[in-house]
This record gives structure tokens, C-alpha cells and sequence, in this order.
């Protein structure tokens, strides 16, 4: 059987859907590049069956608030000298910033970089978020 | 203090919008009362694309409260040209300036210069997003035409897609409470589906949606006509197609009740015939001199100017 062993410090996100790992894993790659990064994908689990664990060392501050919008059964699990010092479940962010662009190409913020815009939660079941400067409805797709 | 800006007809509450209507009403009777009441203040219009009537309705306002204007009515003379973005120009003009209306082809820029300004900022159209004081002008417009604003059955006709002037102006008449819109458009310039949603579930209005003027003309207190316009599609063929989907002219006019009354925020294109100029029903000229008016009480409203001891 296939073993990895735990952290010392550092994130695990936890009960990822099975195939989702992947798609994380290569949304966190590019601001992981010191780090040793470790994904596990179709792992037993006694309450999904399969799942997919990302094992984040050293990693203290990121931002995961897009895990919400990917996958909702994750958990994320802050360990610290081999203890899991804090455990949450993901929530679909009301609010996101520098995850989405606007849809709208009419949108002043496809040609002023200072803009970074926010984005407000308009509807949770299609994921559509409302940019802050154009009102335009984007939906959030990975 | 926090700088008051005007980017969305919501900036301001009902109770807001009232007090402009009253300050415009107070200035378009007694005008020379307030001829030297800005005087020393200056107004920077930074118009990065064309317009003639909003530019030259807000300096008209600031010239006739005894204040000054600067600014540019085109990008390609400013430093626009050179790349500078807007961020960095209202970050100069706020020293330049006490209040500066924007008017810009992307969406949200008004927004954006709001937040680095020092200065008060004035929505004067954004794309076709929002047209904050257009929204202005038609309340007083109303206000001045019907003596209220609640109580109108109003119709929506010609390009309710991409006419930002529409959107202002129904999401702020819902605010008035008023629950029943008539709207006639072709299928592909209907009203945006998000905005319909917005509005059935935030205000349980009704939204009646016809093909054509004739089926609710004799039942409507306000037609409110828009152009097609050019400048909104990105295909000419489109364009070409839709403009003429809707022309008001003096046989559908006899269908209209003898005090309804016809709207439009200009320029007109062909949607309204010249004949119907003539009839008195016919105010959008009318309109378009209120909005000098409620621009002067708007540009008082935020440059703080205590006028309630004019009146």
C-alpha cells in the first residue's frame, strides 16, 4: 500500500472530491515553488470511498478561499510540529478577490491594473459573482 | 470627512433625490439668486469619448452658479493618448479642481477614479452601464411634468438591452414604489435578465413586455424613448437591422392620451419623426434644459454649498 508520511508543519486539504486534487493542485502550483508539495488522488476513505489529499509543507499563509468555489467537502488542516492545530470546512466565499475576471470586455478592468476588483457572491447554486465596478454577472468556472 | 461621489442613481437615497428635485425647482425659479454661489470653484469635465449634450448640460450648470470649467472632450487630446490611466489623472486633477464628471467608454471607470479621488465624482456615463444625472434629469422631468413621481404608468420603448439611461432610471422609479413597467422592445434589445430579476425580486415589480407601441399607447402616463445605439454593437450588421425597430410618429401619437407625455434622452436618430415635435406631448427639449437645472443643484449638493437660506 502506498504511504506517505505526515507533515510537520505546514497545510493538508483534506476530502477533496476525486479528481478535483488535480485541478488544486494546479491552481496552487505557481505560488508553491519551494515548497514540497505533495497530492494523493483516489486515496480510501471510510466516508467518500475515494478521495484526494494535498499536502502543503512550511505553508502558513495562502490564500484558499477559491476551494469553496471548486469543492465544497474539503477540509483544511493546519498542522503545526505534527499536530493538527486547526481544522475547517471550506465555505463558498461571499466575496472573492484576484480569483475572477469580469466577463464583460467592456469592463474597466481589463485595461487599468490597479483596479483589482471584487467580486460578490449573487448566486450560490451557479457559483455567479457580481463585479464590483461593472455589475456585470460572472460565473466561476475552473 | 468621506467625499460624496454620484456613481450610481443608489449613491443617493430617496429623501436625497427629493431635496435635488427641490433645489433645482428652487433654481429654475429664482435663477439669479444663485449666479455667484460657486464662484472660485471649478468643475473638470474629463470626457474620454464624445458627448454634447452632457458636457456642455454640466458646464452650462457650473458656468450659471459662477464657477469654472476645465477639462477635455476627447481622449485623443489628453494624456489618455500617451497611456496614462485614468487612476493616475484623477490623482492630478483632484489638485486641479473641486469636482470633476466623468464620462467613459469602459464600464466601472467612474468607480474606479472614485476611489483614488480627493474630489467628488460625478458619474456622466460609463459604457453602457449606468448614466447617474441622465437618471437625474428624468425625475425632475417627471416631477416638473406629472407634479409626482409615484403615481405614473410608464412605458420603456426601443433599445432596453444596452440603454444604460433605461436601467438607471427604472432600478430608481422602483425606489419610488412604483410596482408596473411597460417595456417594448425587439427580442435581441430586451431588458437584461439579471436587471429583470433584480427588479421582480427586490421590488416585486411587474414587468410587461409588448412588440409594439400601438397595443399600450392609450393606457400609459410616460413614453420614455430610446435610440439604437451604433456605438453599443459590436457588429454593424446587427446594428443595421434593429434600427428602425421602433418609430414614434403622428398616427400612433392619436392613440395617446391627451396628457401623456414623451420622453427621450437624446440624440434622437430617426425613433421619433419630426412631425411629432410639434405636438405638446412631445418635452423632451424641455427635458433636456431640466437637466442644467438638477446638474446645478447636484454640483451644490456635493461641493457642500449651504443654499437653504436661498429658500
Amino acid at each position: 500500500m502506498l504511504e506517505v508520511t505526515q507533515i510537520q508543519n505546514g497545510i493538508v486539504l483534506d476530502h477533496i472530491s476525486p479528481g478535483n486534487g488535480l485541478k488544486i493542485f494546479n491552481k496552487l502550483m505557481p505560488t508553491q515553488t519551494d515548497n514540497p508539495v505533495v497530492l494523493l488522488m483516489n486515496v480510501y476513505s471510510d466516508y467518500m470511498s475515494k478521495k484526494d489529499i494535498i499536502k502543503l509543507e512550511n505553508v502558513e499563509n495562502i490564500n484558499l478561499e477559491f476551494l469553496g468555489l471548486i469543492d465544497e467537502h474539503i477540509s483544511i488542516n493546519i498542522i503545526k510540529n505534527g499536530e493538527v492545530i486547526h481544522k475547517e470546512r471550506v465555505t463558498i466565499p461571499k466575496q472573492v478577490k484576484g480569483i475572477l475576471t469580469c466577463h464583460n470586455p467592456r469592463c474597466i478592468t481589463h485595461s487599468e491594473p490597479l483596479s483589482n476588483p471584487t467580486f460578490e457572491l449573487v448566486c450560490k447554486k451557479t457559483l455567479s459573482y457580481q463585479c464590483e465596478y461593472c455589475e456585470t454577472i460572472t460565473k466561476y468556472t475552473l | 470627512m468621506n467625499t460624496k461621489h454620484l456613481i450610481h442613481p443608489e449613491d443617493f437615497t430617496v429623501q436625497e433625490l427629493n431635496q435635488l428635485i427641490q433645489i433645482a425647482q428652487n433654481i429654475l425659479e429664482d435663477p439669479q439668486d444663485y449666479k455667484n454661489i460657486c464662484k472660485d470653484k471649478i468643475l473638470a469635465t474629463l470626457f474620454y469619448e464624445p458627448s454634447t449634450r452632457t458636457r456642455l448640460s454640466f458646464e452650462s450648470a457650473m458656468l450659471r452658479l459662477g464657477g469654472n470649467v476645465l477639462g477635455f472632450s476627447d481622449a485623443s487630446t489628453s494624456s489618455v493618448s500617451k497611456g496614462e490611466s485614468i487612476v493616475d489623472t484623477i490623482q492630478v486633477i483632484s489638485s486641479y479642481a473641486d469636482l470633476a464628471a466623468i464620462r467613459h467608454p469602459k464600464e466601472g471607470a467612474p468607480k474606479l477614479a472614485s476611489k483614488y479621488s480627493k474630489i467628488p465624482i460625478i458619474n456622466a456615463g460609463d459604457g453602457g452601464h449606468e448614466h447617474p444625472t441622465q437618471t437625474l434629469t428624468d425625475l425632475f422631468t417627471i416631477y416638473m411634468k406629472k407634479g409626482n413621481i409615484k403615481d405614473q404608468k410608464i412605458a420603456f420603448c426601443g433599445d432596453l438591452k444596452f440603454g444604460r439611461t433605461v436601467h438607471s432610471l427604472i432600478r430608481t422609479l422602483c425606489r419610488y414604489n412604483i410596482k408596473e413597467f411597460i417595456l417594448i422592445s425587439p427580442d435581441e434589445l430586451t431588458l437584461p435578465y439579471e436587471l429583470k430579476n433584480k427588479l421582480i425580486e427586490e421590488y416585486d415589480v411587474k414587468l410587461q413586455e409588448v412588440s409594439t407601441m400601438e397595443e399600450v399607447i392609450g393606457e400609459i402616463d410616460i413614453l420614455y424613448m430610446t435610440r439604437i445605439q451604433k456605438e453599443r454593437f459590436f457588429n454593424e450588421a446587427d446594428y443595421e437591422r434593429l434600427k428602425n425597430s421602433y418609430i414614434l410618429d403622428s398616427s400612433k401619437i392619436k392613440l395617446a392620451k391627451d396628457d401623456m407625455i414623451i420622453m427621450h434622452p437624446l440624440p434622437r436618430v430617426n425613433e421619433i419623426s419630426y412631425e411629432v415635435d410639434k405636438d405638446p406631448r412631445a418635452i423632451y427639449f424641455e427635458q433636456a434644459s431640466f437637466g442644467v437645472y438638477i446638474r446645478m443643484a447636484l454640483i451644490l449638493k456635493l461641493l457642500g454649498v449651504d443654499c437653504t437660506c436661498l429658500k
